[in-house]
């Protein structure tokens, strides 16, 4: 549908259809200095202040100190220097750390997306008496807020030896009630024919989950999926308390090191390039996949 | 129970077993597929059945369900319990535990505690140094979450004109939400730099200067602020667009039959018809900024002079930097106190649902 033939006011409805007539309060302003003022203009304003700090990470990781610590700007580097990177690993074991992100993120999110899908298929599909009491466990859980655990899990974890290890990192942030309710939501959906039809047949509860349930809901598992990897891969407030030793480091962690590293004058370029490390990754999978992203993070917020 | 007939859109054939586990008759339904027919013996057939199920003593009924469905039950806890043994040791554990080691004097490390009492709560609301964190948790709190809901708006608004290049400016508005605080952190760490950020550069180049953004307090609380506010805005304008969408397009046809102004139909129509999307988002965001970490940590450290101290700050830095556990956790449970207040009066809220459509 064309933008012409659509009401033009600031605050017409989408869809609201062609109307021969303007309402008279709104025929004053021509239609394109409202769609340049209240439209375009507004919405390049945004994206440019949301935009360019992004690019000025990305560009300034490619410029030489000296084209950094200078009083007229470069906007752009001068050439590819891939220098500040190369200092960044030497001060940081970076392909370590970068491989710890890649194992905590992948383990973390599998494990939870596991444990979201079992708990919400039993909770749909299997009979037990007291599934609404159990149901109301987890949702409390999803508002209890999970920084304010901090200090009484570093104790149990530090006491089980979990400092600097991988289970320590992830293993106290598995419990999934956000997973697990999303999920509910998604399988309470499930056509109830097709469901009696297998338990009828005879289909036991497993070929139902993996052959029935999952393939029939496999975009929301998918979403929910992509929403763990960017929020396990971004988590730093429980990986900086519980990892001290650099070899053991997430990327958001392993970060911190670069700008502790030179106190005073900071070596800017070095820390892009470090940032770039951590956001990059991330930026791409949004990229591609930004619809599925914006959906699931933004699921259910509507209904109230 | 469901209304059984409407089996018959894939294999009818499923539907019709002679003793099912629900213990019903064979439910014939057309096998012409997409259009079962509810009115059909089979179906009518049921429903006795089903009320004569629920006609014995509870207990008895228990006795029954636990001898037919034992294996149901042991399935299901098999595979509810790694869930709900994580849930319970570290969330609702450590919620408990706050509470215990908040009346402890204990050092990190230490492997003995002295039992105070109420002393860290007595402590912690005589330190004069309390009032400023609250005072800037306050401030953060009410500036971010004003911010984001008023820019968000606008940005709705202008959003769901669907103008060309307006999906691309929705995905560029929500990706710093998705993006490491840590790395964002940084990148603007950058652009405030009073000597060779971008930000001081080009005031210079206009004839002004850059203000002293990591030394002077004000300052760094705006500037901790700002990056909040730009990291979280699509979340916000991503929520409002949705609930825009969701308005009926009679009402607003309506207001312009009535010939009413944009900023009438803004303030009277589309508002009030905002306002369970609204008290969500004041609600989330409140949470979510009273539990902000990642930026404050990244950029100033809580600094200086504790200008950017906000209680969860606090309670990482007595914690792990200080070292003191009980003291650290005294602050946790006022933070969860006020945290729990919120989510309490909002879901008071939504069971009462106002809503105007």
């Amino acid at each position: 549908m064309s933008t012409a033939t659509r009401t033009a006011s600031t605050g017409a409805a989408p869809g609201a259809g062609p109307r021969p007539e303007m309402p008279p309060a709104q025929r004053s302003v021509p239609r394109w200095v409202r769609h340049l003022f209240a439209g375009y203009l507004p919405l390049i304003i945004a994206t440019l202040v949301i935009g360019l700090p992004l690019l000025w990470l990305i560009l300034s990781s490619f410029k030489t100190q000296g084209e950094i610590l200078t009083n007229t700007i470069h906007w752009l580097p001068g050439s590819l220097y891939f220098g500040n990177f190369s200092t960044a690993f030497t001060i940081v074991p970076f392909a370590r750390v970068f491989l710890n992100s890649v194992i905590v993120t992948v383990i973390g999110a599998g494990i939870k997306v596991i444990l979201a899908i079992i708990s919400a298929y039993a909770l749909v599909f299997v009979r037990f008496p007291l599934k609404k009491t159990i149901f109301m466990l987890i949702l409390v859980a999803l508002m209890v807020p999970a920084q304010i655990s901090i200090v009484p899990n570093y104790v149990l974890v530090a006491a089980l030896g979990g400092v600097n290890t991988y289970w320590g990192i992830i293993v106290p942030t598995l419990g999934t009630a956000f997973g697990t309710f999303l999920l509910r939501q998604q399988f309470l959906m499930f056509p109830t024919a097709v469901a009696e039809a297998a338990e009828i047949d005879g289909a036991s509860h497993w070929t139902r989950m993996v052959h029935i349930v999952m393939p029939m809901r496999r975009s929301a598992i998918a979403t929910l999926a992509l929403i763990y990897i960017v929020l396990e891969w971004n988590e730093y407030i429980w990986p900086l308390v519980i990892v001290n030793d650099p070899n053991h480091m997430t990327l958001p962690v392993g970060l911190t090191l670069l700008e502790n590293n030179e106190p005073g004058s900071t070596a800017w370029g070095v820390v892009m390039a470090g940032a770039v490390l951590v956001i990059v990754p991330i930026l791409l999978v949004f990229i591609v996949l930004q619809k599925h992203i914006v959906t699931g993070l933004t699921q259910g917020a509507v209904k109230g | 129970m469901s209304d059984a007939p409407l089996c018959g859109i894939a294999r009818p054939r499923l539907d019709c077993d002679q003793e099912g586990a629900y213990g019903r008759r064979c439910v014939q339904t057309s096998l012409r597929g997409d259009t079962p027919n509810i009115t059909t013996p089979g179906a009518v057939a049921i429903r006795p059945k089903a009320t004569r199920r629920s006609a014995p003593s509870s207990w008895e009924r228990l006795r029954h369900a636990w001898r037919r469905y034992h294996t149901e039950y042991l399935i299901f806890l098999a595979l509810m319990a790694p869930n709900l043994i994580l849930i319970a040791v570290f969330v609702y554990r450590p919620l408990f535990l706050n509470i215990y080691y908040s009346t402890l004097n204990w050092s990190l490390g230490s492997s003995t505690a002295i039992r105070v009492g109420l002393g860290n709560y007595i402590e912690w609301f005589t330190d004069p140094q309390s009032w400023t964190v609250l005072e800037v948790t306050a401030i953060f709190t009410v500036v971010t979450v004003g911010g984001s809901m008023v820019i968000g708006l606008a940005l709705a608004l202008v959003l769901n004109e669907r103008l060309h290049f307006a999906a691309f400016a929705r995905a560029t508005v929500f990706a710093p939400y998705v993006l490491s605080g840590v790395g964002v952190g940084l990148t603007w760490l950058f652009i405030f730099d009073p000597a060779y950020g971008v930000l001081g550069q080009i005031l210079r180049s206009l004839g002004g200067a850059s203000p002293q953004w990591y030394l002077s307090s004000p300052w760094a609380l705006a500037m901790v602020m700002i990056v909040y506010v730009w990291k979280n805005l699509g979340y916000t304008a991503v929520i409002y667009l949705a609930g825009l969408q969701a308005i009926s397009h009679e009402v607003l046809e309506a207001a312009d039959v009535d010939g009413a102004s944009a900023s009438r139909k803004l303030f009277s129509v589309k508002l009030p018809l905002l306002s369970p999307t609204t008290m969500f988002l004041v609600v989330t965001l409140m949470l979510s900024s009273l539990q902000s970490f990642d930026i404050i940590q990244i950029m100033t450290q809580g600094g200086p002079f504790g200008g950017t101290t906000t209680l969860m700050y606090e309670v990482y830095h007595d914690a792990f930097v200080n070292g003191r556990i009980g003291y650290s956790s005294t602050a946790a449970v006022i933070l969860f106190v006020i945290l729990f207040v919120m989510t309490f009066f909002y879901m008071r809220f939504v069971e009462r649902k106002v809503t105007y459509q």
